[in-house]
């Protein structure tokens, strides 16, 4: 599978820079900027067939559970990226996590879901129930998107931490940048790739 | 008894053993003039020579890991659930490379051997050899048969601990080092049950400071109370549970301090057969080899420093029920690792087995462990 997210996320990484993946899931990313950019990557992850996939693409891979265990054991800095690919709104403490990203890398990398979507809007407005749609597939009762927010949620979270926005890339679910969603994008971008740094 | 072996056996094996000449010098300060190491293979060398692997082994552990001495033969190798055309160190892929160490007591010159000096055995005598010092040998070992550079040393146990000195020893003579049930060095606790059976086989009255030979005789009740402790370590509580919770061998109590539980009666029976076929001092020899690990020692304490050397990747693999050498210490080591900025791949394994589970071929292990090995295979290939 070709994810549209290597091609955003592939520029902003260094050639021979240390990357960790939190939620790494099969290595794909990994694997991709170990190839193209000579990195030296680590992910962490839970899923056993993910961790083996990993193995066998020769991506690092240490079993960690991020919301057992932190990221205490890592050092300030030890990273030049630090990647969070569409799990942000399934942690515990998605402000506590970004603080954490910026302490281990020079820069992070996330990306997730923007609930302020005009379909979310509009299913909320007209059916009275939480949103489901293709790239939020879950109910309310099973959804492990715990914290979703909207894009301008996330920008005012950045704000107040002074974490510092480099990068802003608005996809619809197909990881396509469309007019209307450069034009308003937490109105008609469903996905966005931020990247980020403190100072 | 297999009159035929099993499809994903090594089949019929004969160790060979190899003379060294040249006087090694061992970390203690002592040197032995010249030893043997007593060795197995399986599979073959390619042309390239670059896809052996060199098996390590644990504390009580020998040259025979895979395959069947004899057609009566009615166990294999001690580690044939992994060794094997098809099992993760695929023997269609590696050439498979498993010696005793020195001061084992299985064929490699050890404690019951001669020493040339006196002309007696060795017995007490015999040099505590480190990891080091195994390491050392076993790189002479390499360069007899003709190997550069490991594809990858492996060993679980004591074994995973060779693998990383020789990460740190010779860097460059290995690609990869496989850890599995390891740790960089021993706890207080674990030098404590250490320490309860060399008491335990030093306090024997047949020991006689180690010359016990000379007198004809063995120290069974200590070196059986020795396994007997060490056996506890290598169990979980769980697995222990399920074998034989607390079932007894009669109906019903005796009211007496004769073996009356099953699990006694188990752990009698391991401890009455190692001391048969084991030898003490090798046993006290191989404690302390453990005991005194600690690469990082080497290194003003620093893993990080001592890791910086290395150059190959690592596989490093815990299991969950493990509580000798915990997954916590391996994913200590694996932090290290990552901060000396090491190739490392890390899994915990979910197995009740406890420290032996690196021995039992769970689904789970037998899939990240092929993989890996896949992967190595792949590299040596291309």
């Amino acid at each position: 599978m070709m994810r549209a997210d290597l091609n955003v996320i592939e520029p902003w990484v260094e050639p021979e820079t240390t990357v960790l993946d939190l939620g790494c899931g099969d290595g794909t990313l990994l694997a991709y900027l170990q190839e193209k950019k000579s990195v030296l990557g680590y992910g962490l992850e839970i899923g056993e067939q993910q961790i083996n996939e990993c193995v066998r693409k020769g991506v690092n891979v240490i079993e960690h559970n991020l919301d057992e265990k932190d990221l205490s054991s890592f050092a300030d800095r030890q990273f030049d990226t630090v990647i969070m690919t569409q799990a942000l709104q399934a942690i515990r403490r998605p402000d506590r996590l970004l603080d954490e990203m910026l302490r281990l890398g020079r820069q992070g990398i996330v990306t997730f879901p923007n609930f302020g979507h005009w379909r979310c809007r509009a299913y909320l407005l007209t059916k009275g129930k939480m949103p489901v749609s293709r790239t939020l597939p879950y109910h309310w009762y099973d959804t492990p998107n715990i914290h979703l927010c909207t894009f301008n949620d996330f920008e005012s979270l950045c704000q107040q931490k002074q974490i510092r926005i480099l990068n802003r890339t608005v996809v619809n679910s197909e990881f396509e940048t469309t007019r209307l969603a450069l034009r308003w994008p937490n109105l008609f971008a469903e996905l966005a790739i931020y990247r980020i740094a403190k100072h | 008894m297999p009159a035929t072996f099993p499809h994903d056996s090594v089949g019929l094996v004969e160790p060979s053993v190899l003379k060294f000449d040249q006087p090694l010098a061992l970390v203690c300060g002592k040197t032995i003039p010249q030893y043997e190491l007593i060795v197995e293979t399986y599979g073959s060398l390619n042309e390239q020579r670059s896809n052996a692997i060199l098996i390590c082994h644990a504390l009580s552990g020998d040259h025979h890991a895979a395959g069947y001495h004899s057609e009566e033969d009615p166990k294999p190798g001690w580690w044939d659930s992994c060794i094997g055309p098809g099992k993760p160190i695929d023997t269609n892929l590696f050439y498979v490379v498993s010696l005793n160490n020195l001061g084992g007591c299985n064929g490699s010159t050890g404690p019951t051997c001669v020493n040339p000096d006196s002309g007696e055995l060795y017995g007490p005598d015999f040099p505590i050899v480190t990891v080091k010092d195994w390491v050392e040998s076993q790189a002479r070992l390499a360069d007899r048969l003709g190997i550069e550079k490991w594809a990858a040393v492996v060993g679980g146990s004591l074994g995973g601990m060779q693998a990383l000195r020789w990460s740190l020893d010779y860097p460059e003579r290995l690609g990869h080092a496989v850890m599995i049930a390891s740790t960089p060095k021993l706890t207080a606790q674990n030098i404590a049950f250490n320490e309860i059976a060399r008491k335990a086989i030093t306090s024997d009255p047949d020991f006689h400071q180690g010359h016990y030979y000379r007198h004809d005789t063995v120290p069974t009740k200590g070196l059986m109370l020795a396994r007997m402790i060490g056996h506890i370590t290598y169990l979980s509580d769980e697995s222990m549970g399920e074998k034989f919770g607390r079932d007894l061998k009669r109906q019903a109590f005796n009211f007496g301090y004769d073996v009356e539980f099953e699990v006694e009666s188990y752990l009698n029976y391991q401890g009455k057969r190692f001391s048969k076929t084991f030898d003490a001092n090798t046993y006290l020899l191989m404690t302390r080899a453990l005991d005194y690990f600690d690469p990082a020692a080497d290194f003003g304490g620093s893993l990080e420093e001592a890791l910086s050397r290395a150059v190959c990747s690592y596989l490093v693999l815990s299991f969950s029920s493990d509580w000798r050498f915990s997954p916590e210490r391996s994913e200590r080591l694996v932090e290290s690792m990552v901060k000396a900025g090491k190739r490392v791949s890390y899994a915990e394994i979910d197995a009740p087995h406890g420290h032996d589970a690196f021995l039992i071929p769970t689904p789970r292990y037998m899939a990240i462990f092929t993989a890996y090995m896949r992967r190595i295979a792949d590299e040596v290939a291309a």
